[in-house]
Parts: C-alpha cells; sequence; structure tokens
C-alpha cells in the first residue's frame, strides 16, 4: 500500500493534479451512461400516432409544470400487473419524445397520470380542480380554481413553438404562423375541427372549462389532461407485437 | 471622490437596465424578479455614496472581534448567520408542506401557498440555502486553517457570499410565483442558472487560490471533498439546465433535451446532487470537525484515499436508479443498480473513517454533546448509505419507487446526516469566529440534540410504514382477482402518518430555534450559568469494587 500512498504525494501537493484528476473521475460515468442514450437508435423505439402539442394543450402543460403538478403526480406507468390494469398500458420512451423538459415525475401523492386523457368528463375535471374534495372526499390536493379566473395568453404562444422548435419539436411553419388562431380554434364550441386534425391528428376540438365566452387556463390544463396517452392506439398496437 | 462617483455611477446604470426589463418583461415573475435586482443595485448606491465602511459597521454589529489573526472571517461569519437564519425558513417551509398533506384546508386557496409550489421552496431553502451557506462557510473557514493562508481575494469572497444569497431570494420567490423547471432540485429558470454559475466560477476561483497561496506542502484531505464539490457541482449544472428561453425578457424556457434523455440528464443531476451537494463536500466538514473536535488525527489516510477517489468514481452512476422500469433502456437501469450497490462500500468507508477518529475518546459521546451531534450525524449517513443500496435494487424499488419511503430515506440522510453535521459545524464555529471560550449554553445543545434525534426517528419511522403500506396496498389483489384499493383509499390510509410525521418535524424545528437563541446569545457574549452537562457528584464512599454478596 506504500505504492499508494508515494504516488498519491503527487496528487496531494498539485492543485492542477488534484482538480483534474478529480474532473475525469466523474466524467467517466456521466459519459457511458447518458452520451450512448443519444445514439443508440432502439433507446426510442418509434411508435405510431405521437404528434408535437397543439398551442392549447401546449399551454396547459406550462400550466402543469408552473404548479409543481409532478410534484405528487407522475406521468410513467411501469410495466407490472396492477399498474397497467390501474393506469393503462404501460408507458413508452416515445410517448414523451416531444416533452422539453419530460414530466415522468418521482413521487405518486396522487395517482400516475400518463394516460388519464378521456378516463372523466370536462365537467369532472373542472370541479375537481376548483375543489378536489367534492368530487373525491379523500383527496388532498390543493384547489385551483383561479385558473378558471384568468385569460391563458396567446399572444406569444407562437414564439413558444419557436423555442421549442429549436431543441428539436418538428413544428412546421404553418403550425407557428396558426399557433395563435389554432389554440382559439380548439377551445372553441363552434371551432370547425377538421383544419386543426389535419394539423395536429386526434385533437379534441370544444370549450373545456365550461365557459364559452372566454379562454381560459383551465381550458388550456383540462386540454392537456384530456389528450394524455390518448395519441398511440394500443388495441392496433399490441397484435402487431405478438405477430412479430 | 472619482472611484466613488464611477462605481455609483455603475450601479445606477445596472438599476436603469433592471428598469427597463421591468418594463420589457414578457411575464409578471420576470418583472418582479427584474424588480428586485433593481431593489438591490439601489441597496448598493446608497452603500457606495454614503461611502461608510460597512464590514467595519457589520463587525459593530455583529460584535466581531478585531481580526487578529491571519485569517479573513467576516465572510465566514455572515455564512454561519445566513445558514442558521435560512435553516429556520427551511424547516418551517418543510413542517408547512408536511401539515398540508394531512390538512389540505392548508392550501389556503390561494395560487401562492399550494404545495405544488411550496414543495420546492422547501427542498431548494434546505438543500440550497441551508446546506449551501453552511458548506461555503465551513470551505472558507477550513481551507485557511488547513492551508495556513489567507483567503485569496477577501473581495471576490463577499461577491460569492451576496451572491448566492441572491440567487437563493430570486429562486426562493420564483418558486412562489410559479416560476420552474420543473427539474426537482434545479428548478430556477435560465437567467437564474446563468446568474448562479458566475457566482460559483468566482467560488471557485476564491477556494482554488487560496490552495495556491498554501503554505503547507500537502493539501489537507477535507479539501479534496470540497474542490470535487465545487467542480462537479458546476459541471451538473450546467448540463442539467441546458435549455432555450422562449424570449429574453421572459422567464420561460424548454429543455434542451426531452423525454427518456432529459429524463436521465435531471436524474444524473439529481442523484449528484445528493452525491456531490448532500455528501462529497459534507465528509469535507466530516474531516475537518471531528477530528478537531474529538481532538484526534483522522484515522486512517490510505482509507481517506482509497474511499475519496472510489465515492466520487462511483457516485456519478447511480443515477438510472431513479428510473427503474420506466421507459429507460434496461441497460441503463441495470448499470445505475450495480454501481448504486458498490457504492456502499466507499460511503461506508468514510463513516467508517470518521466514527474511527473517535478511537482513545469515545468517552467523549458521554461527555460532550457536540461530539455526540457529529456521532450521531455519522450514523445516519451509514443507515442512509445502506438504505439507498438496498432501494436502489430493482426488486425493491419495485416496490418503494413512487412512495413515501422515498422521502423518508431522503430525509433520514438530510435531517440525520447533512442537518446533524451542520449543527455540530455551527456550534464548534461560533464561539471560535466570535472570540468566546465557550458556547452561551451546552444544555441547549444537549436540548436540541435530543429534539432532532426523537424527531427523525419519528420522522423516518412514520414514512418507513406509510412507503410500505402504500406500496403493498396499490398492488393488493383480491381473491377474485381484482385490485382491492382505490387509489383514494391509499391516501386516506395515510393520515395518521402524515400527523406523525409532522410532529417529527415539529421537534426538529424546536430543536433548531432552541440552536438560534444559543448562537444569538453567544455572539452577543453571554454565558448560561448552567450545572456542568455529565458529571455525576464524587462520591467517595462508592469508589470501590462491587463484590458479589452471598444471597441470604
Amino acid at each position: 500500500m506504500s505504492f499508494l500512498t508515494r504516488h498519491h504525494k503527487k496528487l496531494e501537493r498539485n492543485v492542477t493534479l488534484l482538480a483534474v484528476f478529480s474532473l475525469i473521475a466523474v466524467v467517466i460515468g456521466g459519459v457511458v451512461e447518458i452520451a450512448p442514450l443519444f445514439w443508440i437508435d432502439s433507446t426510442v423505439e418509434d411508435v405510431e400516432g405521437v404528434r408535437p402539442y397543439t398551442p392549447l394543450e401546449l399551454a396547459g402543460r406550462n400550466v402543469y409544470i408552473r404548479e409543481g403538478c409532478y410534484n405528487c403526480h407522475s406521468q410513467m406507468i411501469r410495466p407490472f400487473r396492477d399498474e397497467v390494469e390501474r393506469y393503462g398500458h404501460y408507458s413508452l420512451a416515445a410517448e414523451s419524445i416531444y416533452d422539453h423538459p419530460f414530466q415522468w415525475g418521482s413521487k405518486r401523492t396522487g395517482p400516475d397520470l400518463a394516460r388519464v386523457g378521456e378516463r372523466y368528463s370536462d365537467e369532472w375535471h373542472v370541479q375537481h380542480l376548483k375543489d378536489p374534495r367534492s368530487v373525491v372526499p379523500e383527496s388532498i390536493m390543493p384547489p385551483y380554481g383561479f385558473l378558471a379566473e384568468r385569460d391563458v395568453r396567446t399572444d406569444d404562444i407562437s414564439e413558444h413553438l419557436v423555442a421549442l422548435r429549436r431543441v428539436g419539436v418538428p413544428y412546421t411553419d404553418e403550425q407557428i404562423e396558426l399557433a395563435e388562431a389554432d389554440m382559439r380554434l380548439q377551445g372553441d364550441t363552434d371551432g370547425y375541427g377538421p383544419d386543426l386534425a389535419a394539423r395536429y391528428p386526434k385533437v379534441q376540438v370544444r370549450d373545456f372549462d365550461g365557459d364559452p365566452q372566454r379562454l381560459t387556463e383551465m381550458d388550456a390544463l383540462v386540454a392537456y389532461l384530456q389528450m394524455l396517452g390518448t395519441l398511440v392506439d394500443f388495441e392496433t398496437a399490441e397484435p402487431m407485437e405478438r405477430s412479430e | 471622490m472619482d472611484s466613488v462617483v464611477m462605481r455609483a455611477g455603475g450601479w445606477f446604470a445596472l438599476f436603469l437596465m433592471t428598469m427597463i426589463l421591468v418594463v420589457a418583461a414578457e411575464d409578471r415573475g420576470f418583472a418582479v424578479h427584474m424588480a428586485i435586482a433593481g431593489a438591490a443595485a439601489l441597496v448598493m448606491i446608497w452603500a457606495t455614496l454614503t461611502r461608510t465602511d460597512y464590514s467595519m459597521l457589520a463587525r459593530g454589529i455583529l460584535r466581531t472581534p478585531a481580526d487578529k489573526s491571519r485569517y479573513y472571517d467576516d465572510v465566514v461569519r455572515w455564512g454561519v448567520i445566513a445558514t442558521v437564519g435560512w435553516s429556520i425558513v427551511g424547516f418551517l417551509a418543510g413542517l408547512y408542506i408536511a401539515l398540508q398533506l394531512a390538512f389540505p384546508a392548508l392550501n389556503l386557496n390561494s395560487e401562492f401557498t399550494t404545495f405544488g409550489r411550496l414543495r420546492p421552496l422547501h427542498t431548494s431553502a434546505v438543500i440550497f440555502a441551508f446546506g449551501g451557506n453552511i458548506l461555503i462557510a465551513s470551505s472558507f473557514y477550513v481551507v485557511q486553517r488547513t492551508c495556513r493562508a489567507r483567503l485569496a481575494f477577501p473581495a471576490l469572497a463577499r461577491f460569492v457570499f451576496w451572491g448566492y444569497q441572491f440567487f437563493i431570494v430570486l429562486a426562493a420567490t420564483g418558486y412562489v410565483l410559479g416560476i420552474t423547471e420543473s427539474r426537482e432540485y434545479a428548478e430556477p429558470e435560465w437567467y437564474v442558472d446563468i446568474w448562479l454559475t458566475i457566482v460559483w466560477v468566482a467560488y471557485f476561483i476564491v477556494f482554488v487560490g487560496t490552495l495556491i497561496r498554501r503554505r503547507e506542502p500537502h493539501i489537507y484531505v477535507a479539501n479534496w471533498f470540497y474542490l470535487s464539490f465545487i467542480i462537479t457541482i458546476a459541471m451538473l449544472h450546467i448540463i442539467n439546465n441546458l435549455a432555450i428561453p422562449v424570449s429574453i425578457f421572459g422567464s420561460k424556457s424548454y429543455s434542451a433535451f426531452a423525454g427518456v434523455q432529459d429524463a436521465l440528464t435531471q436524474w444524473w443531476y439529481g442523484h449528484n446532487a445528493v452525491a456531490f451537494f448532500l455528501t462529497v463536500p459534507f465528509l469535507a466538514m466530516m474531516y475537518y470537525f471531528v477530528p478537531k473536535q474529538a481532538n484526534r488525527p483522522v484515522y486512517s489516510y490510505r482509507l481517506s484515499i482509497i474511499h475519496f477517489w472510489s465515492l466520487i468514481f462511483l457516485y456519478i452512476w447511480a443515477g438510472p436508479h431513479h428510473l427503474h422500469y420506466t421507459a429507460l433502456p434496461d441497460w441503463a437501469q441495470t448499470l445505475g443498480m450495480v454501481f448504486s450497490v458498490v457504492l456502499w462500500m466507499p460511503s461506508w468507508g468514510g463513516m467508517i473513517n470518521g466514527l474511527m477518529t473517535l478511537n482513545g475518546a469515545w468517552d467523549k459521546i458521554r461527555t460532550d454533546p457536540i461530539i455526540r451531534m457529529m456521532v450521531m450525524a455519522l450514523a445516519f449517513y451509514g443507515m442512509a448509505t445502506f438504505e439507498g443500496p438496498m432501494l436502489s435494487i430493482k426488486a425493491v424499488n419495485s416496490l418503494s419507487h413512487y412512495t413515501e419511503w422515498t422521502v423518508g430515506h431522503v430525509h433520514s440522510g438530510a435531517l440525520g446526516w447533512n442537518g446533524m453535521i451542520s449543527f455540530a459545524a455551527i456550534y464548534f464555529l461560533v464561539p471560535r469566529l466570535w472570540g468566546q471560550n465557550r458556547l452561551y449554553s451546552l444544555r441547549m445543545v444537549n436540548w436540541h440534540f435530543w429534539l432532532a434525534t426523537i424527531g427523525i426517528v419519528l420522522y423516518a419511522a412514520a414514512l418507513w410504514v406509510a412507503g410500505i403500506m402504500q406500496g403493498l396496498m396499490w398492488r393488493e389483489y383480491g381473491e377474485d382477482g381484482y385490485l382491492v384499493y382505490a387509489f383514494s383509499e391509499v391516501v386516506s390510509a395515510m393520515f395518521p402518518m402524515y400527523v406523525i410525521r409532522a410532529i417529527g418535524g415539529a421537534m426538529y424545528l424546536a430543536g433548531a430555534v432552541i440552536m438560534v437563541y444559543n448562537v444569538c446569545m453567544t455572539i452577543a457574549g453571554r454565558q448560561r450559568a448552567e450545572k456542568p452537562m455529565s458529571d455525576a457528584d464524587y462520591d467517595p464512599a462508592k469508589d470501590r469494587p462491587i463484590v458479589a454478596q452471598p444471597a441470604e
């Protein structure tokens, strides 16, 4: 062992050497673990149906992030029998390829939300967000009534799409140009769906918060919650898996 | 005079710039933050123009002894006071959100007081405000003593202190206003991240500058740990926070990575915030304060070499254990698990080196409540670093993940290890920094010790039960083949555990309040008249061997 202490003397007498070696020691692990995820193709297997968020869903997602929903709700169903029966098909990597940042979460003080879309009515969501204990007496969720009082910002949404395109989300020029109009269209009871569905397949077009006069943060958040997990059609995907 | 005008002019220009940013701001949060920056610039203008020597003034207020030593300790004193102050903020926020889980009415129906916004406030206040301040303060104290050199660049060190407090204020107000990147323990937005990077580079320069000036040929082991902490945190912070802002006049940004890559980057950061913020530099504190307080040399020099290099090399791999059974590729999960289990050994290497330093001084556990705190800190370090590898085993994690067990695990490490070793360091530092020959009261340290210890036990036990119960209830199947419990039933089953946990947290906070009083009185130069802690009265009649009496 004197070998060790003799050679270590060189390191502990030289700040530069000590700093460089300690940096090398911590770089190796990160490089070996993280870097391959960017170039191993099988990390994210393609799945049909995943698309970028509509402008209204994106605004809702930003409300979800702002309010710290991720502190109590995960969006990552693990491949266990109980989780699949409780929440639905286990989550696939491809389902979050447009998630900047990811919202997998780390804690289930409340239930997983990865596939909460279309499970409850809009009215249920609005009532639940305004007063959680009025629909789930055991709930310990904070109330979010203020979301229904506040208009969601539409004027800067195209800038958000531009920023997301810069980090790799394939929004088209058309989608960016029409972002503000698309946002209003999706939350409008009289909205004409097919146009929007051409740009964003499976989009749900309606007034979400029960107040057709206004486009509120409640509209945006409910629109986001109602699309979670609805893009990939596992009914048709599963037989394909078996036939392979 | 000219330099005063120049400096004041510079601050005024900064003030004008912040006002322009307030007007141009895209959102309310950004405007509030720029207004806070503007207020800070105004304070600096006022401070510059009145031309008072604030260092002297502060020394008067804080009753700082005339700096007779060669060391520059002003920043250390401020850091200790900041640590003590932020500890109350962080613990109080923790207690409040713990009570919110038991009594949701405490969310108060306001957007600013929901659990979702206050939880990051709590985690950042305890990790970065309480923990960060004691780390910066203790590193400046330790590096000077162990290098026998005065701190390099005192002005830059003052910038590090105030710049760091400014970072904390921006982060904390940001959470309440809803400004977050949603990356756990890295929630502040892009402009706050840039500011922290600047402060951190200054910190690196001061620390390494002092190492370069050292009069000792060898760099003491505590400084290896501090150096690794500063370098690695810089790397983690910069890479994890890579993002594109929507507008340079707005707070919102989008992460450079998405989905699975983003998740692993975040948990590579998240786990190594535990490693390189809450472990490595706290071990540095252990390597200085335990030998000093025990008045014994470090147990093994060789062990310190082996465990330092293996600890920093292995820790960085452990991140994927936060993503077991997720959509992260299996190979990365398994790699993370294996390294997490192997990590058990260097972790215990540190614990053993700390505990065995007490060889020949074990009696001090009975007589010296500060040593007792250190030993309890190391014991909790040992327990937490056993529990961690266990939880990272995939089979165990399938039960524990997403439950309160994880929260309990984190807190036995944070309250037991980080908290206790920090309190011990504060009790060590305060009399020395303010030139007192002892603390105001050692009995109060004893009270603090027991309140904190019992509080941690209540906290951890409640969350073990809660976590395991949660995990088992979620996966419980009845004979009919259906899930037995609705999610809401599991939530209501948590209530008694949440109450017990809050009681534990309240006891921990009560201990910290006693510490604040003790520290304030010590700084004020008072000494409490009290009976000595330990000694049983000497009774010569009893000072003889026990002789077995035959039964009658």
